[in-house]
């Protein structure tokens, strides 16, 4: 037996045994959703603490529902209104959060690498739940079990992540994991937002067209950052929309082709994708928040609190 | 030290003894994994096989159930329950391979309650090893070993491990 890990940080040091075990579990997980009680005492008297310094309503809301499923104490440690504004450092905050004796800490954090600092002054477990451009490891862990829902052998399907790769922690840690899983992955995207310095291994396409001939299985369309809009990396939204969003035209194609299309959420209708993407066959885009809250309970189950154990 | 033998009469035993007190009611044998589910898989087959009874067959995971999580270093392995039939009013047989202190039947009374309300749940075990630490007693039992508290009882069953056996494993 292995031993016990206690953060999940990113992708990158998860073995290969954490995430099929992760992955595994989260079928079971969704199971429970279909009884009338969807509850289960797994982490009765465990609490697990909300930090979120920057905005998000889905992510948010899937671990509080995750965590309220393994019957968890759940607290939001509601930044915005916090000493943080009366300017509290981070460790201070933190010396405030382990007097709290939380088991658990989900933290997001505009700062790559916080919650990996975060992680070595507590005993609780910390799950990353978005730092910076960084990572993002439960949105990939869901999308991978989608990915294993529509395909049980993913390897050598093929997945076209389009979008703003360069921003994205969304597709660095979704494509790190398709790849250890031996999904092959392509970027689609205005040079601008998918430079080549990027992930030199994965191809790259700047037109719609010649993604098309790479034949992917499934299209991976990125939220397009609005708030990131200032800094001008494409001339127009109209204009993203024409050149790499899934057009009613384009989703013609998609379904005689056969392709699956996947987002991570909030979608932005109109820029990504058009209304008719919605309701698509094949949009797996709300199979995927389902998921998200099956996926996070596996990895909450998975991980061991370093926090009062007596054996 | 037992065989498939003893393991296969341990089985007569247990599907005599419910034969003797079923009426025509439907019934449902749920086993919990892991290795439950084998003995009441052997025990559905006797009990379908010599009259026409339709028998339920269900399985329960109780990993999420147990009263240890928080002292064990690694977390029980996950597989899911399949519970197909409709557990409201439903009589159950709940079926393990041996039993010891009783929690994980406490577990499992857990498991079934959040599946439905059955009519009627009752208990019935390969072996029992004695030793409880709840108050728990089976209504049906195969074998009947002596142990000591500290004592391991290692069972191993075909499609589980690839044999039928019993050992009784001294503590040192």
């Amino acid at each position: 037996m292995s031993v016990a890990r206690k953060d999940l940080l990113d992708i990158e040091s998860l073995s290969r045994e954490d995430i099929d075990s992760i992955l595994e579990q989260a079928s079971p997980f969704k199971e429970l959703f279909t009884r009338s009680v969807k509850k289960v005492p797994a982490l009765k008297g465990k609490s697990v603490l909300m930090l979120f310094y920057e905005p998000s309503t889905r992510t948010l809301s899937s671990f509080e529902v995750a965590a309220k499923r393994l019957s968890a104490d759940v607290t939001n440690f509601d930044v915005p209104h916090s000493s943080v504004v009366k300017g509290e450092s981070i460790q201070d905050t933190i010396a405030t959060l382990q007097a709290m004796r939380t088991d658990y800490i989900v933290v997001r954090h505009q700062m790559p690498g916080l919650p990996a600092m975060l992680s070595r002054m507590t005993q609780a477990s910390v799950i990353n739940a978005g730092d910076g451009a960084h990572a993002h490891p439960t949105q990939a862990l869901l999308d991978a079990f989608t990915l294993k829902e529509v395909f049980p052998d993913q390897v050598n399907k093929r997945v076209l992540i389009v979008g703003d790769v360069l921003h994205s922690r969304v597709a660095r840690s979704t494509s790190t994991l398709f790849k250890k899983l031996g999904v092959e992955v392509a970027f689609l995207g205005p040079g601008s937002l998918v430079p080549e310095y990027c992930a030199p291994e994965i191809p790259r396409f700047t037109s719609y067209e010649d993604a098309m001939k790479w034949k992917p299985d499934v299209v991976y369309l990125l939220r397009v950052q609005m708030e990131r809009q200032k800094a001008q990396f494409f001339p127009s939204l109209r204009e993203y929309h024409q050149l790499f969003g899934i057009t009613s035209e384009r989703l013609k194609q998609l379904s005689d082709a056969g392709v699956y299309i996947m987002h991570p959420g909030p979608v932005n209708r109109g820029v990504e994708l058009c209304h008719e993407v919605m309701e698509y066959e094949r949009s797996l885009i709300n199979q995927q928040v389902e998921n998200g809250i099956a996926a996070r309970m596996a990895a909450l189950y998975y991980l061991k609190p370093q926090t009062g154990t007596l054996t | 030290m037992m065989g498939p033998d003893e393991l296969y009469q341990g089985v007569q035993t247990l599907a005599s003894l419910i034969r003797e007190n079923l009426s025509d009611a439907p019934v449902a044998i749920v086993g919990i994994r892991s290795r439950g589910d084998e003995v009441a898989e052997r025990l559905c087959h006797e009990l379908a096989s010599e009259e026409d009874r339709e028998v339920d067959f269900g399985v329960l995971d109780i990993s999420l159930y147990r009263d240890d999580y928080g002292h064990l270093t690694s977390n029980p392995k996950l597989e899911g329950s399949d519970l197909s039939f409709d557990v409201e009013g439903a009589h159950i047989i709940l079926v393990d391979d041996v039993l010891f202190t009783g929690r994980t039947i406490r577990a499992a009374l857990d498991a079934l309650a959040d599946y439905g309300r059955p009519g009627k749940v009752e208990l019935a075990v390969l072996i029992d090893r004695g030793h409880r630490e709840l108050p728990i007693q089976p209504d049906y039992v195969g074998i009947k070993l002596e142990t000591e508290r500290k004592d391991h009882v290692l069972v191993k069953l075909e499609n589980t491990d690839g044999e039928d056996s019993v050992e009784i494993v001294k503590a040192s």
